[in-house]
């Protein structure tokens, strides 16, 4: 499994007064497994770049190629593309319609046209995976619950699709910081069920340092930078210029660094962070 | 795709049309409107288009927009001009299966079309020169007669451009909306009509549910800056009619009459 974007354009309005090339020229290889983040500034072109990954917008120019299939091209079946990548909007709880939430979720699998049973499995499988309590829930308005299990519950609709690449555009965006991290272990928990590929759109560096193998960074409509977490917040300077920051951890170890304390910056764990820097300054004691 | 839809937009630019006062383009197209009612024949169109060609000219508002506006309503005008030109009896000159073509149908195709194209981009070009601040207070000036007896001018007013604001709102709304249940494999394309009916509630559920909440906060907002209606309210931009303006209205008045003329002597 893989995708593979090559050149791909995007103008929104073209021959109108507010023409943008909201994309530029953007190529990038994803593997199977990998759980990949997408950062960069309000405006830089993050959702347009992911709706075009499962064909809810056609390039200008360039090739999308999923498994082998340039998407792109004309006479493609949508409803298979939308089989194998998963799209999670941003706040996705405004989409939700059904009188309960199990009909809800099974919106998805039903549009693929499986039998009842499957349809039924499946969303038991999502609404757990996503953390819900599924007899507790199964039965109620997708309207009462709390904003957090909104939000699960919208996500679980595309996960009940099982889609081998799924897409998440800022799962996190206006939640509490409780519901941020259950929303984010929720995300890893089912890239590990499914080995497969996972995208998530996201301003908070701590999320990207903890969770990706890949960080795409996108800056006015093009791609800046692909590469490691450590790779990519060893930029720190490059990364401010575009309006992002390194996680906090590393723009304190940064900062000491330039302070003339001879630390190691690559470092996002907490507890790794203090010995290192306990470390320096005994050494430096000592000296 | 929805975002296409140009009903009820700005569009900026500098303009002789773009500065008129707003009074005087709410009563030119009115004026307009009856115009093409009371035109009986194509030369009287004729005259009309010509007038509104040149408003557009004058109005440097690109070709390409004005028609990009006229799209959604297509399908209507295709509807109608089959309509009239199959439906109306008289003097056949073609005959198509069981279809017949009148010379009476086929003038009437063609005369309700153009009124229907003049028509809407005559009203689209209100929309297009003016801004809603403009539109709504040129509005609550020309109702503000009305207050007198009690009618809430201003409220009225300012509930149209709020909703003229918002159209664009919904229809980005909507198209977010229709796009996320694509996402899911919603299918809005195919099927027959009642299908087709029933794929439309995934999207109008929420985009109702929207509504409320963008209402909600707009209400909200507008209160928190201690909005009370129309009592006690100034203008930052108190607009007076310059002599642009009267020649303008003069111009959309002498037309006015000479449509009226030609209904009389013809
Ligand atoms: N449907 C649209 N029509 C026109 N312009 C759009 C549309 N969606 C986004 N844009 C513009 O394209 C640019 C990129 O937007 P977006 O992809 O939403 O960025 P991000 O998700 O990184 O904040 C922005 O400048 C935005 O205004
Ligand atoms: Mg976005």
């Amino acid at each position: 499994m893989s995708i593979e974007v090559r050149d791909l354009s995007h103008i929104y309005g073209q021959g109108t007064p507010d023409e943008q090339a909201a994309l530029q020229d953007i190529s990038f290889v994803l593997h199977g497994g990998e759980m990949v983040a997408l950062i960069g500034h309000t405006g830089s072109g993050k959702s347009t770049l992911v709706q075009h990954l499962n064909g809810l917008l056609k390039p200008n120019s360039g090739e999308i190629i999923v498994d082998g299939t340039d998407i792109a091209r004309p006479g493609v079946s949508m409803l298979d593309i939308r089989r194998h990548v998963g799209l999670v909007f941003q706040y996705p709880e405004y989409q939700l319609f059904e009188e309960t939430v199990a009909k809800d979720v099974a919106f998805g699998p039903k549009n693929l046209g499986l039998d009842a049973e499957e349809v039924d499995h499946r969303v038991r499988e999502a609404l757990t995976l996503v953390g819900l309590d599924y007899e507790a829930v199964k039965d109620r308005s997708p309207f009462d619950l709390s904003g957090g299990q909104k939000r699960k519950a919208a996500i679980a609709g595309v996960v009940a699709m099982r889609p081998d690449i799924l897409i998440l555009d800022e799962p996190t965006a206006g939640l509490d910081p409780g519901s941020h991290r259950e929303i984010m272990e929720m995300v890893k928990r089912i890239h590990d069920s499914t080995r497969n590929i996972t995208i998530f759109v996201t301003h908070d560096m701590n999320d990207v340092a903890a969770l990706a193998d890949k960080v795409l960074v996108m800056s006015r409509g093009r791609l800046l930078t692909v590469g490691s977490p450590t790779e990519v917040f060893s930029h720190r300077t490059q990364l401010s210029a575009v309006g992002l920051d390194v996680p906090p951890l590393m723009d304190l170890l940064g900062d000491l660094k330039e302070g003339g304390l001879p630390v190691r910056t690559e470092i996002f764990d907490l507890d790794e962070a203090a010995d290192e820097i306990c470390g320096a300054l005994k050494k430096q004691k000592e000296k | 795709m929805l975002r296409d839809i140009t009903l009820g937009q700005y569009y900026p630019a500098k303009s002789r049309i773009h500065q008129l006062d707003a009074r005087v383009k709410i009563i030119g197209t009115l004026l307009y409107i009856v115009d093409l009612f009371v035109v009986q024949d194509f030369i009287g169109f004729a005259v009309l288009g010509a007038a509104l060609a040149a408003v557009l000219v004058l109005a440097r508002v690109p070709m390409g927009y004005i028609f990009r506006g006229l799209k959604p309503i297509l399908l209507i005008l295709i509807f109608t001009f089959f309509l009239n030109l199959f439906m109306v009896d008289g003097e056949v000159i073609w005959r198509i299966w069981i279809l017949k073509v009148t010379k009476e149908g086929l003038y009437l195709a063609l005369f309700m079309s153009i009124r229907l194209v003049l028509l809407i981009t005559a009203s689209s070009l209100l929309t297009l020169t003016t801004r809603p601040i403009s539109l709504t207070d040129g509005l609550e000036r020309l109702l503000s007669p009305l207050n007198r007896m009690g009618v809430p001018t201003h409220d009225i007013a300012m509930m149209m451009s709020i909703a003229l604001r918002f159209i664009p709102t919904l229809l980005a709304e909507a198209d977010k909306i229709m796009k996320a249940q694509q996402a899911r494999g919603a299918d809005f394309e195919s099927g027959n009509v009642f299908r087709r009916g029933r794929a439309l509630i995934p999207i109008l559920i929420p985009l109702f549910v929207g509504a409320f909440r963008i209402a909600g906060d707009l209400a909200m907002a507008m209160e928190a800056r201690c909005y009370r209606g129309g009592t006690g309210r100034t203008r930052m931009r108190q607009s007076v009619f310059g002599r642009v303006d009267y020649v303008a209205l003069g111009a959309c008045l002498v037309l006015f009459a000479a449509a009226i003329l030609l209904r009389v002597l013809y």
